[in-house]
């Protein structure tokens, strides 16, 4: 069983979590929409999450665990902020877009 | 009775606090009594700490009373305290008692002014600040006061501030009297680096142990600093320009009190003197300025800018009794002088009311027929500055003139040449404004006169008499100025009161004559009356009898050209100077300060260009940034693998 397994290693969801930021990553710098670009962001949070309960498992470690609801907990809080503001803008200003938003350009 | 000095104080203040509120609805004439009352209350209380003292034995006649420490900061520690000895009891009462009876002379004064309150409450703060200087413990305390009697002179000069002259006349005051500040503040300074103290005890207990040229410095600007406040040569400009302001403030903070400020801080700082070489160029300066503003007064047409420069010219006397050791006399006349000036003043202010605002002598004459009251106390106020005895001013001047002896003969000739100035002009004074012909109604004879002529309204309408409100405070004053000399009587030991209640404070610095025999005393009093006669005479025979043309050279009426000489020089080559200050301080200093201020700016331009606003360049930025360090760290530190 050297080449394929079934049963998966912690390789497996480290790798999904780099598919998951690097999602996350590509939506934040090529979309426009803020909504979406808020998803995006919320997709690169949970793929850490992914990697740190991985590495927990991996290393038999609690702490990883513990940390992941820390990230929740603030990321929560970050969304209630976030969506507020960007439901304020839209619906000022339905379909703006983030680059619309440059007013503190230098 | 000693643990309520800070009533002293506290009570004008109180007055100042209820008028500031209150004032404008009490009004006219509650205003005035309230502000009288709480003077005459100071007084009072003052009066009961002088018999308080005077109860105890002589050595003990000194009592701080600390209020609250006020400046604690590191090895410099000032408290706010109070000092109740001899020589600040004998100045507060006489701050208080000629400031009672000035207020109450104010009340009838001030009638019908709209700014009625608000003089009171100027009055008010100045007496409070007044008190505060000759009370204070340390030269902090009394430089509150100093600043504070400045403020009130200031306000109080440009009280009628709608009039241009007024209003110049207190920010010349305010400025020349700044100069002096500074002397006082560097006297200051000094005194804290080699003292350690601001307190006038340790300084007066450590000036033997200072080397000279300390003592002389601190000596030499703290008499700066005396210059400014008591308006002498150099700094005496400000005097006669401060009689814009209403006759009671130039009765009060201009010829009474405020100005013999520097005579007491010197007298307070007598040990310090003592031991340093200032006293000959304090006498000089004293003696000069008695001189030079003596001549200015015999050429003078205003009835209040005679007795201005006669303020100056006594003023300057008291200097010399400084200058020349003689402390007791310095306060002796100044108390004296307090009596007759104020009295004086007070009664130019009664000719002035009564005159309908007319303050030029040549359109007066022979008002003692219209107001006798007023002019038989100004007489006595004439014959006490004149020196004619037994009248207070003979004894005062007698003693300064018999010290001055003592130190040159010269300061005695020139002083006595003043005092024979001093009372031929104040017989030009007298006669041109209470005997003669009247001549208030030759409104023609005098179109030179710069003034519109009493603005119409008081053409041919007779002088009359003021109200009582005005008269008692001038009875009581002749009375003072009459009798005043009773204080040091210098007949024997027993009758120099004044000399033995200052004992403890001025007893160490004050000279011992050395020429001091009896007789030399009754041959000088023997001249100075002479002198002062010869002055009456001389101004009678030519002002009353006309034997001789009045001398007034326009050299002289214009005092000196001094101030000409101030502004010609200042406008010139003094605004040269400061036009090119003005230069370097906008293109060096300025220059310095806008070019970086500049290059910070040209440089913010380059990175201004990086803030896009574009939130997905930030997140690109952030991100490549998060890959650099990675590779950083992998391939560089070689912290992974």
């Amino acid at each position: 069983m050297t080449a394929f397994s079934l049963s998966p290693t912690p390789t497996w969801y480290l790798v999904l979590a780099a598919v998951l930021f690097t999602i996350g990553t590509v939506g934040v710098l090529v979309r426009r929409n803020p909504l979406i670009m808020f998803m995006c962001v919320e997709l690169m949070l949970n793929a850490v999450n992914v990697t740190f309960v991985a590495i927990s498992k991996a290393l038999n470690d609690i702490n990883g665990q513990t940390i992941v609801f820390f990230v929740l907990v603030v990321a929560a809080a970050e969304v209630v902020v976030g969506l507020g503001i960007v439901v304020a803008i839209l619906r000022r200003r339905p379909g703006t877009t983030a680059d619309d938003l440059a007013y503190l350009r230098g | 009775m000693l643990d309520l000095v800070w009533l002293i104080p506290a009570l004008p203040l109180a007055g100042f606090l209820v008028l500031l509120v209150f004032g404008r609805r009490l009004g006219e004439p509650l205003a005035g009594w309230l502000a009288t009352a709480m003077v005459a209350a100071a007084f009072a209380v003052t009066a009961g700490v002088f018999f308080a003292l005077l109860g105890e034995q002589a050595e003990e006649r000194s009592h701080v009373v600390t209020l609250f420490s006020w400046v604690p900061s590191g090895s410099l520690s000032v408290d706010l305290a109070l000092l109740a000895d001899p020589l600040s009891i004998t100045m507060a009462l006489f701050v208080t008692g000629i400031a009672s009876l000035i207020h109450l002379f104010a009340i009838g004064y001030m009638h019908g002014d709209p700014k009625f309150p608000k003089f009171f409450l100027y009055l008010n703060l100045f007496v409070f600040s007044m008190l505060m200087l000759v009370l204070g413990n340390n030269m902090l305390v009394t430089f509150l006061g100093w600043e504070g009697v400045g403020a009130c002179s200031y306000f109080l000069i440009s009280f009628f501030h709608t009039r241009a002259s007024a209003a110049t006349a207190g920010k010349k005051a305010f400025v020349t009297n700044r100069i002096g500040d500074w002397g006082f503040m560097l006297a200051m300074f000094l005194s804290f680096q080699y003292v350690g103290s601001l307190d006038y005890a340790r300084l007066n207990e450590a000036a033997g142990d200072l080397s000279s040229t300390t003592a002389t410095a601190i000596a030499l600007l703290l008499f700066v600093g005396a210059c400014g406040k008591s308006a002498q040569l150099p700094l005496y400009v400000w005097l006669p320009d401060a009689m814009e302001g209403p006759t009671p403030v130039s009765a009060l903070i201009h010829a009474a009190t405020m100005v013999t400020a520097g005579v007491y801080l010197m007298t307070r700082c007598g040990p310090l003197l003592s031991a340093s070489d200032a006293g000959t160029v304090i006498a000089i300066v004293g003696v000069a300025t008695a001189l030079f503003a003596a001549t200015i007064a015999v050429a003078q047409n205003d009835i209040k800018k005679v007795l201005a420069y006669s303020t100056v010219s006594q003023l300057g006397y008291m200097f010399l009794a400084v200058g020349s050791g003689a402390y007791v006399a310095a306060i002796f006349h100044m108390v004296t002088h307090a009596f007759f000036k104020a009295l004086m003043f007070l009664g130019s202010g009664s000719v002035i009311h009564g005159m309908h605002e007319e303050q030029d002598m040549r359109r007066m004459g022979a008002l003692r027929k219209f107001l006798p009251v007023t002019a038989a106390t100004f007489i006595i106020g004439w014959l006490a500055i004149a020196g004619v005895p037994p009248f207070s001013g003979f004894w005062s001047k007698d003693e300064i003139l018999l010290y001055a002896y003592d130190k040159s003969p010269v300061l005695w000739a020139l002083g006595l040449v003043t005092a024979l100035l001093t009372a031929y002009y104040m017989t030009r004074q007298v006669v041109l404004v209470f005997f003669g012909e009247a001549r208030w109604n030759e409104g023609a004879g005098h179109s030179d006169h710069s003034q519109p002529a009493d603005q119409g309204h008081a053409e041919h309408r007779t002088p009359h008499e003021s109200p009582w409100v005005m008269l008692l405070p001038l009875v009581v004053l002749a009375g003072l100025a009459a009798v005043g000399g009773v204080l040091n009587l210098p007949f024997s030991h027993s009758t120099e009161f004044l000399k033995s209640w200052l004992e403890p404070v001025v007893g160490e610095a004050e000279r011992t004559l050395a020429k001091g025999t009896k007789d030399v005393k009754w041959i000088l009093a023997g001249i100075a009356t002479a002198a002062g006669v010869a002055g009456v005479a001389g101004g009678w025979l030519v002002y009353q009898r006309k034997k001789a043309r009045p001398i007034e050279p326009a050299l002289l009426a214009d005092g000196w050209r001094y101030d000409r000489a101030i502004a010609a020089f200042m406008g010139g080559p003094g605004r040269q100077a400061f036009e090119a200050a003005t230069w370097a301080d906008r293109t060096i200093v300025d220059g310095a300060v806008n070019g970086t201020g500049r290059s910070v700016r040209s440089l913010g331009q380059v990175f201004r260009r990086g803030q896009t606003g574009l939130v997905r360049v930030y997140a690109a930025a952030v991100g490549l940034g998060a890959v650099a360090l990675l590779l950083w760290f992998v391939l560089v530190r070689g912290v992974i693998g």
